[in-house]
This record gives structure tokens, C-alpha cells and sequence, in this order.
């Protein structure tokens, strides 16, 4: 068993009548890349900020590499590099400046964040923006730029809430080709996301939660092994049609979701269920047969799609 | 085991009375400030230095003519000397409550600049100590350029005058610690300008331009209360010559602004960003 980085035991986080985080475990193991999976409200970033020991925790118990946050936050807060979901760069600041003084904020002497702050430029491919001011970057530059913040202080581990909403596909890779290379050098990652395939891509073990409980804990693939099959076939008759067709449908696969505007048919082998389907004389609009997501997992454990 | 420098750096700190709030950050967020004022604030710090400037000219000159000499404190001084040490006070007071207002209100609510200073290792009473040395140093520098204007003409008689400077800066102390402490429960820029709002009539009523005595007494009851009234009045005294205890009084009604204004700063930080 691996040293423990995070760990979390009935954790739990209340504003007010509502219980953001509702009692949950888990452990974080070192060099680990740990994503935490739900809808918006699930209570990911709430977690996020507690173990940033920028929130406190209203029951339970958290330590992170066996500190209690509510006590030491400061130390703890030198171990993490922070990626919040909304980006608050200086922008008073310049690129390298912004780098430079975040730094400064950890208390690390001038020379060593100058040298860092080279390292971490080219890191963030931002060589030609050096000196511009933070505005005039786009949304992946400033998702970069913050990451490499976040860095500044050698952290062990980065904590990433959201790091690619709202960005374009072409950003969204080189960002996640940047997390690689940290994962490869041995940085732990917490990585919270309400895309199951940037979860898929990044993430060696996730926690799904709902409502502020972990609906269930796996590898990606071992979750859609656990709570899917191994292909889906998504059919749509158009929206007229589907309530007619829907009990022939469920008379040949075990498990089917009802859409609004189609239907996921769970099943090993999508395209023999389909030409069934043909062979009964039904003729989807149209069908697609895809292997099982983890989209698939959270709807299964929920009933609801992660993106509403 | 390899231990990160900013880990080592903090832990260092542990076991330190307020570890939780307070890091000893001040001088990386003055460096801030001076990395900021070099781009881009040096035009609003140079229209601070100028303001006064200008007052004393055109009154000190213009109401000067009319009015050769005023009664204060018993003696009959000339109409610039009585203005030039409440233009001094009031310059501590309006660089203070620019920096700890709109500029505090736009790094906490629209950039959300705050977020990430406190994602590190260091603490909310660091930045707000951070953000009032830094209006600190505003008023210090204020001051003296006034001072490097004034003095060469004669408008300050006393040698105790100098200590003008340090008052200054316990004046834009006091200021910026209150100024910080509204802001930060301030929740749209509407509001803030019930800020401004409030600064014109204060320097109007302060006793800036004449002596309190004019007014009738329940009026000069109010102005009594007002800080800016305090702080013209402890100027005003330094730069005269009239040393009493009066003007120790005066200081006080400023170290008890800095002490409350530190203390719900901190705490409303604490709510904010630790909630």
C-alpha cells in the first residue's frame, strides 16, 4: 500500500440547511492521479477547497500528509498548487510578473522563483506573451498560465478544479498533455470534472458523487465494468415515436434508459441487438453502437446525465 | 526525504502565535505594489501629490490676498499657513481611501485577486496588513513631497512641523484600515460610492479652510467628531508649534480607527475566504 497524501473519513460540509458534502471517505495515495466526477452542485468543488484548507470542515476528519487543515493551513497550503474553476490572475500583472510574484507569496527568495519562473514560461508555452498583460490572453492561455501558477512553489500536489471548462478541444489537449508531463514527474493530481472523458483521460481512480455522497469509487475502467456493459446502441425514432416503441425495445435488452429524445440500450454486443431491432420491424431514425462511458456510470447510479 | 522550500518556509512559521492568519507576507505584497505602481498606478499617485498642491495655490494665494492673516489658537497666522498643514492631512486621507476602497474592491469581488493570494501559504491579516503598508507608503510619500514644497516657503513656522510627516502616516493608517474594513463588506460598486459621498462634506466641515470656531456650536459638536477634523487639528498643532495634550488625544482617535479597522478587516477576510 502506497503512503497515504490525502485522507478523508465522514467528511462533511454544511452551509446552512444544505449538506454540501455529506459524510464521505477517501484516501488519496502519493503520485496518484484522483478525479472526483459529478454534476455541478455535487459538492466537488466544496471538497476541493476543504482540502485547500480554504474551507472549513463542519464534521468528520481530514488530513493531508498528516496535517489537520483547520489547524495548519498555512503548511498545508505550501504542499498544494491550486487551479480554481474561475481564474484569478493579477491583472495588473504581466505574464512573467504574475509567475514572479506568486512566488514571492510563498515566501521563496527572489532568485530561486526568477529561474523558476523561466522554467515555468516555457512550461506553459507562453515564451512570445512573456510580457503581456494577463487581458489580453485567450481562455487556454490563461488556463495554462494559472496552472504554471500553481507550480511555483514545487507543489506535491495540484489540485484542479474543472481545468478545461470552457475551452476549445485544440486547448483542451495541450492542457492535458501539460497535466501528463506533471503526472509523469510523480505530481499527485486531483483533478474535479463534470467530463467523463477528461475524467477517462487523466484520472487512475475516481470517486462519482451526487448530492455530496460518493455514488461509487473505481479505475474508469473498472467502473464501466462495474455499472455498464460493454457497448451501448443509442436509438431514436424521433420524439413522436418513442413512447410507442419503448416496450418492444425494453422486451429485448435487460437494461434501457429513456432519453428525451432517444434511448440507450445496455448490452454486450450493440450490433446484433441492432439488427433485432430491424428484424422486428422496427426501423430506428437513427443508431449509433458505442462502447460504455463513464457517462453511462453516472447515469446508471443516478438516473440522471452528468450534463443537464 | 526532499522537502519543497516553500514547505520548509511555512513550517518554519508553526507553532508562531496567529499562524493561521498572519505569515509575515507584508513585504512580498509591498513588492506587489511597487511592481504595479512601476506599469501602470504612478499616474494616480502623481495626481495625489498634486491635488493639495493646487488647493494651496489657488486659495492659498486666492483667499490669501483677501484675507491676509486668520485667528488660530491665539495668534494670527498667514491665511496659506493655516490651510497647508489640513491640505497635508486631508492628501493622507484621500490616498488612503483610494487605496483601500475602489482598488481593495476591485481585486476581491471582480478579479478575485484575493482568491488566489490566500491559496498560499500566506494568511488574510497578510494581505490586509499588505494592502494598508501599502497606502502607508502612499502617505508617507505624500506627505514629504508636500512638505519638500511647503517648507521652502515658509508656510511651516514650527521645527515640530517634521513630525507632520509621521502623523501622515498614522492618519492614512487609521483611514485605510477603516476604508479596507467597509469595503470589504461591500457588495456592489454603488455602494462604494457612499465612500466618496461621505469624504466631500468631511472636507468641507473639517475645518480645512477656517477656524471651527465659526460655526455655531451643535454644528461644531459634529465636525468634533469627525476624523478628518482630528487629524487637521494634530497637522495643524505639529506644524504651529502648539505642542499640548490635546494633540495626543488626537493620535488616540487614530489608533483606535487602526485597531478597529484591522480587527473587522481580518475578520470579515477570515469569513470570505475561509467560509
Amino acid at each position: 500500500m502506497s503512503e497515504s497524501l490525502i485522507s478523508a473519513r465522514g467528511l462533511t460540509k454544511k452551509f446552512g440547511d444544505l449538506v454540501a458534502v455529506d459524510g464521505i471517505d477517501f484516501d488519496v495515495s502519493k503520485g496518484e492521479s484522483f478525479g472526483l466526477l459529478g454534476p455541478n452542485g455535487a459538492g466537488k468543488s466544496t471538497v476541493m477547497r476543504m482540502i485547500g484548507a480554504t474551507s472549513q470542515r463542519d464534521a468528520g476528519v481530514l488530513t493531508i500528509l498528516g496535517k489537520d487543515p483547520d489547524k495548519h493551513g498555512p503548511q498545508i497550503r505550501a504542499h498544494l498548487g491550486v487551479v480554481p474553476q474561475q481564474d484569478n490572475l493579477d491583472t495588473e500583472l504581466s505574464v512573467v510578473e504574475n509567475l514572479y510574484i506568486y512566488g514571492r507569496y510563498f515566501g521563496l527568495p527572489r532568485a530561486f522563483v526568477k529561474s523558476k519562473v523561466e522554467e515555468l514560461v516555457a512550461f506553459a508555452q507562453l515564451e512570445e506573451k512573456r510580457n503581456a498583460k494577463v487581458q489580453s490572453l485567450s481562455g487556454g492561455m490563461k488556463r495554462r498560465l494559472t496552472i504554471a501558477r500553481a507550480l511555483v512553489s514545487e507543489p506535491e500536489i495540484l489540485m484542479l478544479d474543472e481545468p478545461t471548462t470552457g475551452l476549445d478541444p485544440q486547448a483542451r489537449h495541450i492542457l492535458w498533455d501539460r497535466l501528463f508531463r506533471l503526472k509523469e514527474q510523480g505530481v499527485t493530481l486531483v483533478i474535479t470534472t463534470h467530463f467523463m472523458d477528461e475524467a477517462e483521460q487523466l484520472c487512475d481512480r475516481l470517486i462519482v458523487m451526487d448530492k455530496g455522497k460518493i455514488m461509487a469509487e473505481g479505475s474508469p475502467s473498472s467502473l464501466i465494468k462495474d455499472y455498464s456493459t460493454k457497448e451501448v446502441l443509442e436509438v431514436r425514432f424521433g420524439s413522436d415515436r418513442n413512447q410507442e416503441v419503448a416496450d418492444s425495445l425494453r422486451a429485448m435488452c435487460q437494461r434501457i434508459e429513456e432519453l428525451p429524445d432517444r434511448f440507450l440500450m445496455y448490452t454486450e454486443d450493440g450490433e446484433s441487438l441492432l439488427e433485432k431491432i430491424y428484424a422486428s420491424g422496427l426501423h430506428p431514425k437513427t443508431s449509433l453502437v458505442r462502447r460504455s462511458s463513464l457517462e453511462d456510470v453516472f447515469l446508471r447510479l443516478t438516473g440522471r446525465t452528468l450534463i443537464e | 526525504m526532499f522537502i519543497p522550500m516553500a514547505v520548509a518556509i511555512a513550517e518554519a512559521r508553526m507553532g508562531k502565535r496567529g499562524e493561521r492568519f498572519y505569515s509575515g507576507r507584508v513585504p512580498q505584497l509591498l513588492e506587489r505594489g511597487f511592481i504595479v505602481f512601476r506599469s501602470s498606478t504612478w499616474m494616480i499617485v502623481l495626481s495625489g501629490f498634486v491635488e493639495p498642491v493646487l488647493y494651496l495655490l489657488s486659495f492659498g494665494y486666492g483667499i490669501g490676498m483677501l484675507l491676509p492673516t486668520i485667528e488660530s489658537g491665539g495668534e494670527s497666522i498667514k491665511y496659506a499657513v493655516f490651510i497647508a498643514p489640513a491640505l497635508l492631512a486631508t492628501s493622507a486621507m484621500n490616498g488612503a481611501i483610494y487605496d483601500s476602497t475602489m482598488n481593495v474592491f476591485f481585486k476581491l469581488t471582480h478579479d478575485r485577486i484575493y482568491h488566489g493570494m490566500l491559496a498560499t501559504s500566506m494568511g488574510p491579516l497578510d494581505v490586509a496588513l499588505g494592502e494598508i503598508g501599502w497606502a502607508l507608503l502612499r502617505g508617507f510619500s505624500y506627505a514629504s513631497a508636500f512638505m519638500v514644497v511647503v517648507i521652502p516657503l515658509g508656510l511651516i513656522p514650527s521645527i515640530w512641523g517634521i513630525l507632520a510627516i509621521p502623523a501622515a502616516v498614522l492618519i492614512a493608517f487609521g483611514f485605510a484600515s477603516c476604508g479596507m474594513a467597509i469595503t470589504s463588506y461591500m457588495k456592489s460598486f454603488q455602494q462604494l460610492e457612499i465612500v466618496n459621498m461621505l469624504l466631500l462634506p468631511m472636507f468641507l466641515f473639517s475645518g480645512s479652510f477656517f477656524p471651527l470656531s465659526v460655526f455655531p456650536q451643535w454644528l461644531q459638536f459634529i465636525a468634533n467628531l469627525l476624523p478628518l477634523t482630528h487629524a487637521i487639528n494634530l497637522v495643524r498643532g505639529l506644524c504651529l508649534g502648539n505642542i499640548n495634550m490635546a494633540l495626543a488625544g488626537h493620535a488616540m482617535y487614530f489608533v483606535i480607527m487602526i485597531i478597529c479597522g484591522l480587527f473587522f478587516t481580518t475578520k470579515r477576510l477570515n469569513a470570505l475566504f475561509m467560509k
